[in-house]
Order: structure tokens, then C-alpha cells, then sequence
């Protein structure tokens, strides 16, 4: 309670946060199963203690090391961001964690380093979702280096002031928010950076559906539904979605002259 | 039979009431009403191969309720999905024309609605039995379309439209097994 009262900051919402009764039962997180509520359901056979993160790649200093240091590292921030999923639904989340380019800076990325992999944790004995081949696991991520960096771009070991659930990611996930829910992969335990783009886990699951941007924009339909309105979580009506989920004042300059339509 | 067919919609309305379908209940709601549409209609399918395969009569005396019901949810189903956009006609309309997920959905509805208007024993009389049963074999093109629907629908786990798919095509290779033994019976 605390919290809702701190002052917002640069980056934050001041939209109504989502309760956390529903952000931690409705989910996407095929790990624990496709059903929303299979995530909350299943959680339970996740260990996050011991956690170890490799960050590797083209940098000068490639680390592996324990969940609970990586977080001494920095001091833990509040976010209260917008999430649109590709479903066509949002929430409004309130994260704790760190930037992402704070941690990249730390391990120095090279001349070579134009990507970011993310690889999120392959053990079907803790994530029951992985005995089926729904897709092809482990689940992967990318992000180009620019927008790696972008201060908008978090990784969240926390939701609503306590320790990030399970089901949302535990315990560390990736926060992108003017992309698309599924390229914020959850359960991260590998970060690379790369010379080549990555190849992501929904883009080669269905490549006209999900591109490796997957920037959130109104514009472009998914082949199935339109992208123009979503339900916010705990709303009767849609409303209209945002370009680039209203961080369009923040983020549109890192994709000056591209066609949207074809890196959609 | 019809009144306790509709029982799943007063468990919607309580599920609504007390928040039990969850964060996103118009999403649910959907979801729900078009698996029951399709399940009564795949149950109204299979009345006839059970009805000769076990000479019961009650498969026979149901079937028309269950393609009721059917059509019942079919129709809750669109409302739902009308009300989901706000009943916006160019969004619904861009939907039916431009996406095929939709287009097919919509299309076995339409089928649907003929063989709803055609269900009393009045009209059999009035349309004659042979024009009517070739009216209601669009039954078949409905299922077929409505499976697709589901199957397109689905993000990326299968499971649940495969076993819909597979119970329909049972029913159908039932039919054309007994067609093509009665065409050889009759050619002997």
C-alpha cells in the first residue's frame, strides 16, 4: 500500500493497476500448460533457489552467477507499466527490478554485439508444460542491441512490491513494454549477446503470426483478429490500442524508416 | 429436454455473477458457448449411426433438440462475440469479410439458421420430406465449417479441435460406410 503511494516516475502509468488476484491466475506461460489458469495451477514445481544466469556472447566480460548477487548489483527500481498481450488483452503491472542496459554496461558488450538472445529455463521435470512439444523448448527471446538499451526495457525479479510469483516469470523476466506480452520470456537463465538475430520461439512457431519485433501497434492485424482495440483486464468494454502501447513518444525514433508492416 | 439443455447458460450467468470464469470472462463466456455449440451439434450427429447401430429410438426422438440447442449456442456465441466489439458493425464486418477464422464461424451459423426455421414437423409437411432432408444435410457443411473454425481459432495447442475434428469424421465415414453398403446391396 505503501507503494501505490510513492511518487511516479518518468516511466510510470498512472492507470489503474491490475489486482493482483487476476495478473497472477491469468497468464500465458506454456512452460506450466496453454491454459491462463494453468500457470497459477502448476507453479508450485518451479525452484528459483539456486538460480544461476550465464551472460555470454560478445562481451568483454561474460559472467555466470547466482540470482541473489546479480540483484545485490543494482539498486531495484519501480515500474508500473502497461502489458498488452497479442491475444488482445492488457494489464498494468507494477514491476520491481533493474534496466536491462545497467546490467549489459556490467559486462561490456563488443564492436560484434548487434543482438540480444535471451534463453529462458529447459527442465521439463519443473515445468510440467514442457513434456508436450507445443513449442519447440527451450523458450528463446531477442531483442536488437538498441533496444536492449532502451531505458524502458526491464528485467523484474518482483510484482507489487513481493517477490516475483512463479507463474509470472520467476525469478527473473524480462520487461519489454512496447512489445508484444510474449517477447517479455520469463524464467531467464541465459543472456547472449549475439552478431545475428536471434531465432525466437513464437517466430519460428508461426512465422506470419508473430514477428521478431512484434512491436504493439494497432495498424497491423494479426492474421486472425485485428489489433486495434484490447481488453484491459477488469473492464467490460475494448478499448483502442496504442502504438507502441503508448511508449510511442519514448521508443518510435529506434525504428525511423523502417516498414512496420513487414517487421511487424 | 431444451429447457435443461439451457441449464449451461444459467451456470454462465452464475459463473459470471460470482467471477468464476476468471480475469477475462467475456473471452471465457465465448470460448464456452462455442465449445457447447459444437459439441450439441457433433451429440445431434451422432444420433442417427447410434440410433442403427443399437436399434434404440431415444437417440431418434432427441436429435432435434440437440440441434436446437445447438443453434441456441451458436447464436449466444456470436451475441457474445457482437458485444466483445462493442457491436461496432465495420469491425464485425471486417472480421466475416477479411479473416477466415471468422468467415467460417459465421458461415456455419448462417447454415444453421434455415435448418432452425425448418425444425417443426410442420415444415416437413410443407417442404415434403425429400426436400427437406437434402435442405438439412447443410448439417454437415455446418460441422465442417464449425470445426475449422474451432481448429483456426486455437493458438497453438491442437488438442481439443483434433478430437472434435476426429469425432466428425467418425460420423461421417459412419454414413458413407452404410451408403456405399446400401448402394452395393442394391446393385446385387
Amino acid at each position: 500500500l505503501a507503494q501505490a503511494r510513492r511518487p511516479l516516475g518518468p516511466y510510470d502509468t498512472s492507470e489503474a493497476v491490475t489486482p493482483y488476484a487476476q495478473a497472477t491466475t491469468y497468464n500465458n506461460f506454456y512452460e506450466f500448460g496453454t491454459g491462463k489458469d494453468d500457470p497459477a495451477r502448476l507453479a508450485g514445481s518451479l525452484r528459483t533457489r539456486p538460480w544461476t544466469v550465464i551472460i555470454d556472447g560478445e562481451v568483454k566480460k561474460p559472467v555466470k552467477v547466482d540470482i541473489d548477487t546479480l540483484q545485490s548489483w543494482f539498486p531495484l527500481e519501480d515500474r508500473i507499466y502497461r502489458m498488452r498481450c497479442v491475444e488482445g488483452w492488457s494489464m498494468v503491472m507494477p514491476w520491481l527490478g533493474f534496466p536491462l542496459a545497467a546490467l549489459l554496461r556490467r559486462v561490456e558488450p563488443n564492436s560484434h554485439a548487434k543482438y540480444v538472445k535471451f534463453t529462458a529455463l529447459d527442465d521439463p521435470k519443473q515445468f510440467p508444460g514442457q513434456r508436450s512439444s507445443v513449442l519447440d523448448w527451450p523458450y528463446v527471446e531477442g531483442l536488437r542491441l538498441d533496444e536492449a538499451l532502451h531505458p524502458l526495457t526491464f528485467m523484474a525479479v518482483g510484482l507489487q512490491g513481493r517477490v516475483l510469483p512463479n507463474q509470472n516469470g520467476a525469478p527473473l523476466r524480462l520487461v519489454v513494454p512496447w512489445k508484444y506480452g510474449f517477447k517479455s520470456i520469463k524464467s531467464v537463465v541465459r543472456i547472449t549477446l549475439t552478431r545475428e538475430q536471434p531465432k525466437t520461439t513464437w517466430a519460428l512457431a508461426a512465422p506470419d503470426e508473430y514477428g521478431f519485433y512484434a512491436n504493439v501497434n494497432p495498424a497491423v492485424p494479426h492474421p486472425r483478429w485485428s489489433q486495434a482495440t484490447e481488453r484491459r483486464i477488469g473492464e467490460l468494454r475494448r478499448r483502442p490500442t496504442l502504438p507502441f502501447n503508448g511508449y510511442a513518444e519514448q521508443v518510435a525514433h529506434l525504428y525511423k524508416g523502417m516498414d512496420l508492416r513487414r517487421f511487424f | 429436454m431444451v429447457v435443461g439443455g439451457l441449464l449451461p447458460v444459467a451456470v454462465l450467468l452464475l459463473d459470471a455473477g460470482s467471477g468464476a470464469l476468471g480475469a477475462n470472462p467475456v473471452q471465457r463466456a465465448i470460448l464456452q458457448s462455442g465449445q457447447l455449440a459444437l459439441a450439441l451439434l457433433l451429440l445431434s450427429l451422432a444420433c442417427t449411426p447410434l440410433r442403427r447401430l443399437t436399434g434404440w429410438t431415444w437417440p431418434a426422438r432427441i436429435r432435434k433438440a440437440l440441434g436446437l440447442l445447438a443453434f441456441v449456442y451458436a447464436l449466444l456465441h456470436f451475441g457474445l462475440y457482437l458485444f466483445d466489439h462493442g457491436f461496432t458493425p465495420d469491425v464485425v464486418l471486417e472480421d466475416v469479410l477479411k479473416r477466415p477464422f471468422v468467415t467460417v464461424g459465421f458461415a456455419a451459423l448462417v447454415l444453421l439458421l434455415p435448418l432452425a426455421l425448418t425444425s417443426t414437423r410442420d415444415a416437413v409437411r410443407r417442404l415434403g420430406f425429400l426436400r427437406w432432408q437434402r435442405l438439412h444435410r447443410l448439417v454437415y457443411a455446418a460441422a465442417l465449417l464449425g470445426v475449422l473454425h474451432y481448429w483456426w481459432g486455437v493458438k497453438k495447442d491442437h488438442t481439443a479441435p483434433l478430437i472434435a475434428a476426429l469425432v466428425l469424421a467418425a460420423l461421417l465415414a459412419a454414413r458413407l460406410l452404410r451408403q456405399r453398403r446400401g448402394r452395393a446391396r442394391s446393385g446385387s
